[in-house]
């Protein structure tokens, strides 16, 4: 059963299935759907993000995205655990080495094959099956775990929140407000976004098309280890743990529009908290959370087929 | 007695003819050769059971190219027609006792009915948004079959089924058979007046629209017919695996079908089914080793692509065979002339 793990990310510690009609009331409710919401929102968004920014440069749909997320999850668990250095240095060291594995990745097994679209796409199915299984061969598909960041809770109404969950979700803000400014006040944004419009005319005005697509794509995975990092205190490392967030980051691109960063951002909390009330609402909720997201985006798509804020390009011909 | 003289010397004619002028049509034809005495040299049920299996799924695999590789409409959802295949059949013939022979094709028409319940919002979509949109489906559905155990079994499917036929020689005729001849009238399909609006839908619809023709039907036509094939393929394989579970739901089965395509090479539909009787026998070689077979599956996927971006049956074929420059026919790549023009080659 893919599904499970992101909720098991957004349930505050401590608390099981066994007793919820007892301890729950409705202010206790709202707050614990709130914080899931907000925070499985803030993953899907930056995944989403960094998914829709190598797709609009490069036309890539990276399937290994969230597998890039994972390895970067095993990366903390190795430094912290194995090593044991303090988790700070393991965000940094995992953020990089990610980066590079992503970046080698490309030039090994993407940039040959750009011209063929399909085979892309399996290539990048490829890639994330290699990863999944390495890592389940060097850590045994076992459900591992990573120490917080911070530890310590602070009760609200009854709640409690753990500074972990917030440290997320401000993190998660930061690093969508330093990617608008790298996207909008550089030069590098401005390559980025001039290649996603028009990849010829980007060119011919002599901007590096090949480096552009290698740095995104840099960017782009850079991000996912990001979530990658942020993310884990808070969930149980395995290696099928990229599964439901690709299902979700995509649902969250197509709602928000592909190649719309305001469009990623809005769908990804939209989508975070219908999963957030179907899982706390819901009998069987569990279950039916992928549901009820993915058919919120469908509804979505048949009212806006460019999704939300998606530009509806002229067909490419 | 004259008459089958007749028509005996035709068919030597047309095998000599057309069939053995070109490489990749001798090996088509020793394909089916070799499919249909299988039996004869070997009652090895492990064997059968992996050939069975290798057909079924190159069924499923030839629709997805008859869908996405042809119209273009890239479907990451294709388990979808399979699971409902698989469900509808296995449902039919547990509560209604209908036999395989009657619910395999019900489960067809099931799964052209989910073809057009998701054809008609994702016709508004193009290109990677209906990809994406797509692979949504079979969750949705998964989710459904999780929350109604009671009918669907839940996670542990729906068992003890009717089992397709008597024994495991009649089981591999059955499903081999099927094969063949539905994957002949995919090809024949994609061959026809219908064939060639596929082909033109997918290059530039736009202008096929101009031309005063209905894509939306044909992009419809497409949906069903594609479901309907993988429907049966999916039929076939809960009554032959006497379970349908919420496995033949999964992304992985989806992807997997994805890959079978393109590794084989899409447009082509014999290129998918080449790929997975390439690719499903050598992942059940793997099983030597086994923690290492996703991982060498993986591999061998990535290195062949490097290689052969279009795909290894086309990469083959045109290794062998060569296309006219004048009248587009193809030649063995030994020839200096064409056959028919008598055009210098290349």
């Amino acid at each position: 059963m893919i599904g499970i793990y992101l909720e098991l990310a957004c349930l505050p510690a401590g608390r099981g299935f066994g007793d919820w009609n007892l301890r729950y009331n409705m202010a206790l409710l709202i707050i614990d759907i709130v914080i899931s919401g907000l925070i499985s929102g803030s993953v899907f968004a930056l995944l989403a993000i960094g998914f829709s920014l190598i797709f609009g440069v490069a036309r890539i749909v990276n399937i290994a995205h969230t597998a890039f997320y994972m390895v970067a999850a095993y990366c903390i668990y190795v430094v912290t655990h194995k090593m044991g250095f303090h988790p700070i240095w393991a965000m940094v060291i995992a953020i990089i080495l990610v980066t590079l594995l992503g970046i080698i990745c490309y030039k090994l097994f993407i940039n040959p094959i750009r011209e063929h679209e399909g085979a892309v796409l399996i290539a990048t199915i490829a890639l994330a099956m290699a990863f999944q299984e390495v890592m389940g061969l060097i850590f045994t598909g076992t459900y591992l775990s990573v120490p917080k960041l911070i530890n310590g809770y602070h009760v609200i109404l009854g709640v409690k929140v753990f500074y972990q969950q917030i440290l997320t979700f401000c993190v998660a803000l930061l690093i969508m407000g330093v990617l608008w400014v790298l996207l909008t006040k550089t030069k590098l944004g401005l390559a980025i976004r001039s290649t996603a419009q028009d990849r010829e005319v980007a060119n011919l005005m002599g901007i590096n098309e090949a480096r552009v697509a290698m740095m995104t794509m840099g960017v782009s995975v850079g991000l996912a280890a990001l979530t990658g990092a942020v993310v884990v205190p808070l969930t149980v490392l395995e290696p099928h743990m990229w599964m439901h967030p690709l299902i979700m980051m995509m649902a969250v691109v197509v709602l928000g529009g592909l190649g719309s960063l305001k469009g990623s951002f809005l769908g990804a909390y939209i989508l975070g908290f219908a999963e957030a009330l179907v899982v706390f609402l819901a009998p069987m909720g569990a279950f039916l959370k992928g549901s009820v997201a993915l058919s919120i985006m469908i509804l979505v798509l048949l009212i806006r087929p460019e999704g939300l804020f998606g530009v509806y390009f002229e067909e490419e011909r | 007695m004259a008459l089958i003289l007749f028509y005996l010397r035709k068919l030597f004619s047309v095998i000599k003819n057309e069939v053995l002028v070109l490489p990749s049509r001798v090996v088509v034809v020793l394909f089916f050769l070799f499919l249909l005495l299988v039996p004869l040299f070997t009652k090895d049920t492990y064997l059968l059971r992996i050939f069975t299996l290798t057909s079924i799924f190159a069924i499923l695999a030839a629709s997805w190219d008859l869908l996405s590789g042809f119209t273009g409409q890239m479907n990451f959802g294709h388990a979808l027609f399979f699971g409902v295949g698989a469900y509808s059949a296995a449902l039919l013939n547990k509560y209604g006792g209908i036999p395989p022979w009657g619910t395999v094709p019900l489960g067809g028409l099931g799964a052209v009915l989910a073809g057009l319940i998701i054809g008609i919002p994702c016709l508004r979509l193009r290109g990677t948004y209906l990809a994406l949109t797509t692979l949504a489906f079979p969750i949705i559905l998964m989710g459904l079959v999780f929350a109604f155990p009671n009918i669907t079994g839940g996670e542990l499917g729906i068992s003890g089924i009717a089992r397709l036929a008597g024994s495991r020689v009649a089981d591999y005729y059955i499903a081999v058979v099927v094969m063949l001849g539905l994957c002949t009238i995919m090809w024949k399909i994609t061959d026809s007046k219908t064939g060639i609006i596929f082909h033109a839908i997918r290059e530039d619809e736009l202008a096929v629209r101009t031309s005063g023709i209905n894509t939306t039907r044909y992009k419809l036509l497409a949906f069903s017919l594609s479901g309907f094939f993988a429907g049966i393929s999916g039929g076939i394989y809960a009554h032959f695996m006497r379970i349908a579970g919420p496995s033949t739901l999964e992304v992985s089965m989806s992807f997997q079908v994805v890959i079978w395509a393109i590794f084989g090479g899409i447009v082509t539909i014999y290129g998918p089914v080449g790929a997975v009787f390439v690719l499903f026998p050598l992942m059940e070689f793997l099983r030597f080793w086994q923690e290492y077979r996703i991982l060498m599956f993986a591999a061998v996927v990535l290195l062949i692509l490097l290689y052969m971006p279009d795909g290894l049956f086309r990469w083959l074929r045109d290794k062998i065979e060569k296309e006219c420059p004048r009248c587009k026919i193809r030649n063995i790549a030994t020839r200096d002339t064409c056959r028919i023009c008598t055009a210098s080659l290349d």
